[in-house]
Parts: structure tokens; sequence; C-alpha cells
């Protein structure tokens, strides 16, 4: 007679991962490891706060809005009295997703296609085929019994919607702390009404590389001069070539020309490091800073909060705000960028637009601007950057030297300031901080 | 007057067209589009505008001409190893044509291929040209390009469909 299986959990052994990351350095197992990749899905994605989606885009009753994250199926549904439920894309009976496109309407309840099991669209089990052949099983206290599962944490963030896998863990407020928070404040507060909305569907990219090295990125200051030269120098030949002050005019070419920015541009921007490895790239300045105002939607955004304020509120235009591990924020043009790990060498990307409620034209304009130039698969500035983590990713399975350095402008002891503010963005210390989120999520306690 | 073209004038101009992008002639392409030529490749199926939400290119004249300036830059690091593309086209069918108007529409499946070193990525589309009627000839006014999977996760596509 065969043995059953013993059921040991993927995490068993309580494997340590604070060999890979060193105070100025990273181990390549970080990018590199099968299992470094499994111990991530079983720990950090599940006890991270991880984003979902925004809210706008189930608007109505029914609507419904499915992603997969590190492995999990979930689904996001419009109640019926406004709320949102946020549950496993999974049937209690045998696991069949209900829901099989990324975004739809469902009606008033979930149908299982399999065996008809059916829920309310709060996950409640409404019905069964064949209810009476249950009588007298233990069906209905089980867990099948109990409708759809739920992740342990949602939060619903001013139409930011997050979730956290586990039911452990640090509540949101804390996770994410008032700094990182104040992004999106700021993105919110830019629309006269108060909300956003996305526009159009998102770009998405699928990359032959590990999650962190994309994020990483994010927080680079330093790789446009050399990455992005091809791009911002065929930019600035047309920009040259264009009539007097076209340039400032064309949202391609505001956009675009910022790229050939050199080192002493992003080492003015300032920084600030926040814990559990978020952080706000450009707290002083960024490429997004020079765009033409908008006089209008400005006067607008003065008359609710006062000239001064409202000044304040858009000159708030940081390169990134990383929201560790999921996403990065940009609050002009408004824009999310979202990362979902397929693998230890693949990734996907999911760039979102947004936009206010009922705002001008030319703002959603230039966010859709942005989204094609910079983050389409056709895109000739993104096209660089994936060539290059493509390279790293096959690159770090050579020989002779194991580590990833992250050097620049280490300083002993940097560690002991959870929060802190940098005059020069060119510091390597937001990716350092990025590693020590990722220890603190991959504990193994 | 000018002559109003025969379908097969209109088909050989879709032809030429992938052929000079195919053959890397970047400069006899770009040549081909009129001066308010654009270049659209939708990012969802029915999308109504490239310009007031994304899309996966939409570009004028001057956008293309940044596109092949980039392209020609030995520091576009995306392109080495160098990036080859062959497009296999059905035959175009024209779909409309108002000689009065000097305008004419096309429409055109194809497969696109695309290789790199060891990989090689195939997409299929419909392309829908929109030609016009010029003093110097037949020009591409607009060129839509629908990718069957514009809403998948796409690898970088670094070429022109």
């Amino acid at each position: 007679m065969s043995q059953p299986m013993p059921m040991q959990p993927p995490d068993a052994g309580g494997e340590s991962m604070a060999g890979l990351v060193q105070a100025d350095r990273v181990h390549r197992d970080l990018y590199l490891s099968a299992r470094v990749y499994e111990l991530e899905r079983e720990r950090l994605w599940k006890r991270a706060w991880v984003f979902l989606g925004h809210d706008s885009l189930v608007p109505k009753t029914g609507d419904y809005y499915t992603a997969q994250i590190a492995g999990q199926s979930l689904a996001m549904l419009r109640q019926a009295d406004g709320t949102l439920a946020v549950m496993f894309n999974r049937c209690a009976h045998k696991g069949s997703r209900l829901l099989h496109e990324r975004q739809g309407n469902t009606g008033k309840f979930l149908r299982c296609p399999y065996h008809a099991w059916t829920y309310k669209l709060d996950g409640k089990l409404m019905s069964v085929p064949l209810k009476n052949d249950y009588e007298g099983t233990g069906m209905s206290a089980s867990p099948s019994g109990q409708g759809l599962a739920a992740p342990g944490g949602v939060r619903n963030y001013k139409g930011f919607v997050f979730v956290r896998i586990s039911g452990a863990g640090l509540d949101f407020d804390r996770y994410f702390g008032s700094t990182a928070l104040a992004t999106l404040d700021n993105m919110v507060a830019r629309s006269p009404l108060g909300e956003l909305e996305v526009v159009g569907a998102p770009l998405r990219n699928v990359i032959r590389c590990n999650w962190k090295m994309y994020l990483e990125n994010i927080n680079d200051t330093v790789h446009p001069i050399s990455t992005h030269e091809s791009a911002a120098t065929a930019a600035a030949g047309i920009g040259k070539s264009l009539p007097e002050g076209d340039a400032g005019t064309s949202l391609a070419m505001e956009q675009l020309l910022p790229f050939g920015a050199g080192y002493s541009f992003y080492s003015d921007m300032g920084a600030k490091v926040l814990p559990n490895g978020h952080s706000v790239l450009g707290t002083k300045a960024s490429i997004h800073s020079g765009y033409a105002p908008l006089p209008e939607y400005e006067a607008e955004l003065a008359a609710r909060y006062g000239a001064d304020q409202a000044r304040a509120l858009l000159s708030f235009s940081p390169q990134n705000t990383v929201f560790y591990p999921s996403a990065a924020f940009k609050t002009s043009p408004s824009l999310v960028r979202v990362l979902r790990p397929l693998g230890p060498d693949r990734t996907l990307v999911e760039a979102w637009a947004l936009a206010p409620k009922g705002a001008p034209q030319r703002l959603r304009q230039r966010v859709a601007s942005y989204a094609r130039l910079v983050f389409s698969p056709m895109s000739v500035v993104a096209h660089d950057d994936v060539h290059l983590f493509e390279s790293q990713q096959i690159g770090l399975g050579s020989d002779g030297n194991e580590w990833v350095s992250l050097h620049r402008g280490h300083q002993a002891g940097e560690a002991q300031s959870p929060e802190l503010a940098l005059e020069n963005g060119n510091n390597e210390i937001m990716m350092r901080n990025q590693y020590r989120g990722w220890l603190r999520l991959m504990d193994p306690a | 007057m000018m002559q109003a073209p025969a379908d097969a004038d209109l088909t050989r101009l879709i032809y030429q067209e992938a052929r000079l992008i195919d053959q890397g002639r970047f400069d006899e392409w770009y040549a081909l589009y009129a001066e308010d030529g654009l270049y659209w490749m939708p990012l969802a199926p029915g999308q109504h505008s490239g310009l007031d939400e994304p899309a996966l290119m939409y570009e004028d004249k001057m956008l293309l001409r940044l596109r092949l300036d980039r392209m020609k830059d030995p520091r576009a690091h995306s392109l080495h190893p160098a990036v080859r593309c062959l497009h296999v086209l059905q035959a175009p069918e024209v779909t409309g044509r108002d000689a009065a108007a000097a305008h004419y529409t096309l429409s055109t499946p194809f497969i696109y291929v695309e290789t790199q070193g060891d990989t090689q990525h195939i997409l299929a589309a419909t392309a829908e040209h929109e030609l016009i009627g010029t003093p110097q000839g037949l020009r591409i006014k607009t060129k839509k390009v629908l990718l069957l999977n514009c809403d998948a996760a796409l690898p970088a596509i670094q070429l022109l469909p």
C-alpha cells in the first residue's frame, strides 16, 4: 500500500535569507534562484500589501476585475451597496476559476461553470445542485461550504485597492506610512471632484527578468543617461529642428527630452527612503516637473484649495513613489506601474493611466502619451531598459562574481534611520532600502 | 487631372511598404507617408482614439522620425544583436475607393515575425491603410495595425509590424 504524501509546507525548515543581503550588496541568487522565488511567493507576496487595482475599474454592481498575484488568483467585485469585496477567484468546490475575463460584469451572482455552484457577490455560497445529497455530510461545515475565501486584508485607499493575502502582518497604515500614502493623497487631490479614474486599457509587458530588477530600476537615476542615450539623442535632434517654442507645447517632446538629463539633474532631485522598502524619488524635482501649465485646470484647483496650496499640490511631481513590492506611482502624469512576478526570470509589468474624473482632455492626453511613449512594448525608451534587464538576468549566471554592487553612497549605520531624506537622488540607498524591506518580509519566523 | 489608381497600384504600395521595413530601408519607407501621416497600433479591440487613451503606438511623422533616428544610433542597445523582421501578407483588399477625393482604404491580414539572436516572436495582425493621392503619387495617410493579441502581455516589439 502506498503511503500518503507527508504534509509539509513549502516553507519547511525556516530557511533564512540573511546571507543573501549585505549592507552594501546582494547575492545573485536573489534574482536567479527558483527556491528564493518559491519562498518569496510563500512569504513576501503573502505578507506584503499588494496593489490589486483601481476601484474605477468596477463602477457598477456586479462589475469585477481579476488579477494574478504571484500565483494567487484574485477578484474584486462591486457590491449592490457600493462597497467592494475581494476574494480568491476559486470555486469552493473543485477550484475552477469563476471569472475568466480580466474585467466584466457577473450580474447578480457568481456561478461556477463546472458544477453550477453559485455565490452571492460577497462570496457567500448561495446554492449547490443536488442539495439533498449533501445532507448528513460534513460539506456545509467544511471550508468548501463557507463560500469563497477572502485574502487576510483588503483596503480601498481613496480608490486604490490593496490586499494582504496573509491574515497576519502589519496593518495597512503602518505598512506604508504617511509619507508613501501622501503620494496617493496628492494624486487624488489633483481631481477637482476628489476622484480618479482609469484611462483606457493598461499597457502590458512581459519581461524576461526577475521582478526585483525592474523595481530597482524604478529607483535608478544613473541609468537614463547611458541606457536611454539613443532615445534622448534622437529626441534632442528632433527638438532642435522644431520651430522656436514648439518643443514646449508638444506633449511628446516635453516628455522625451528630459530623458537626456545629466547626472547632476538626478542628483539634485532629492529622495526619501521609507520603512518596509518604500521610497520617494524626486522629492524636489523630477523629469515631470517641467510640463506646460494648464491654466484652466489650475484655476479650478486654486478655487478649491487656494492658490498656494494648489501650487504646492501641483509642484509635487516625484519621479516615482515605490509601494514595495508591487507598484510605483507617478503623481504627474497620473500613472501607476504594477509588477506581477510570473517566475524567477519572468515579470509582467502593467502601466495604468489615471486621470481626475472630468479632467481636461489635455491631462488625459498627457498621461496617454507618456504611457505609450515610455511603457508600451513598442516604446523607444523601454526597449533599451527591457533589453538590459534581460541581459542582466542572463549575465548574472556567469561565474567570477556572485554579488551585485549597491555601494554607491553607502554609509555605515545608514540602516539605523528607517526614514531618511536624501539630498542626492543618485544614492543607491533606495535599492539597499528595498532589500532591507525584502529581508523583513522574507523573515522565516 | 490625375488618373485614378487601379487596385493593383494601391496594393503594390502595401507590398512595397512591408518589403522596405523587412529590408531595413527605413528612410525610403518613411518617404511613403504623407506629411500628416500616422502610424497607430491600438491597445484594445475597437479603440476609438489613440490620443485620448494609451495605445501601443500612435506616432505622427515627427515621432516616426525620432524612432528611425534612434535606430541608427550605435547606442540603441536593444538592437544588438541586430533585429530582423518579416511580414507575410495576405492579399490586400481594397475596402474603399473615393477617386474624387483621391482617398482609398485597404485591409491586409498578415503575420509578422521578429527575430534577434536565438529568440523569435510571431504576431498576427490586420493592417488598415488609408492611402491618398498627392502630386508626388500615392502616400500613406494612416496605417492602423490591429494586433490580434493587442491586449495581451507582450514582449518588446522593436521594429514595425
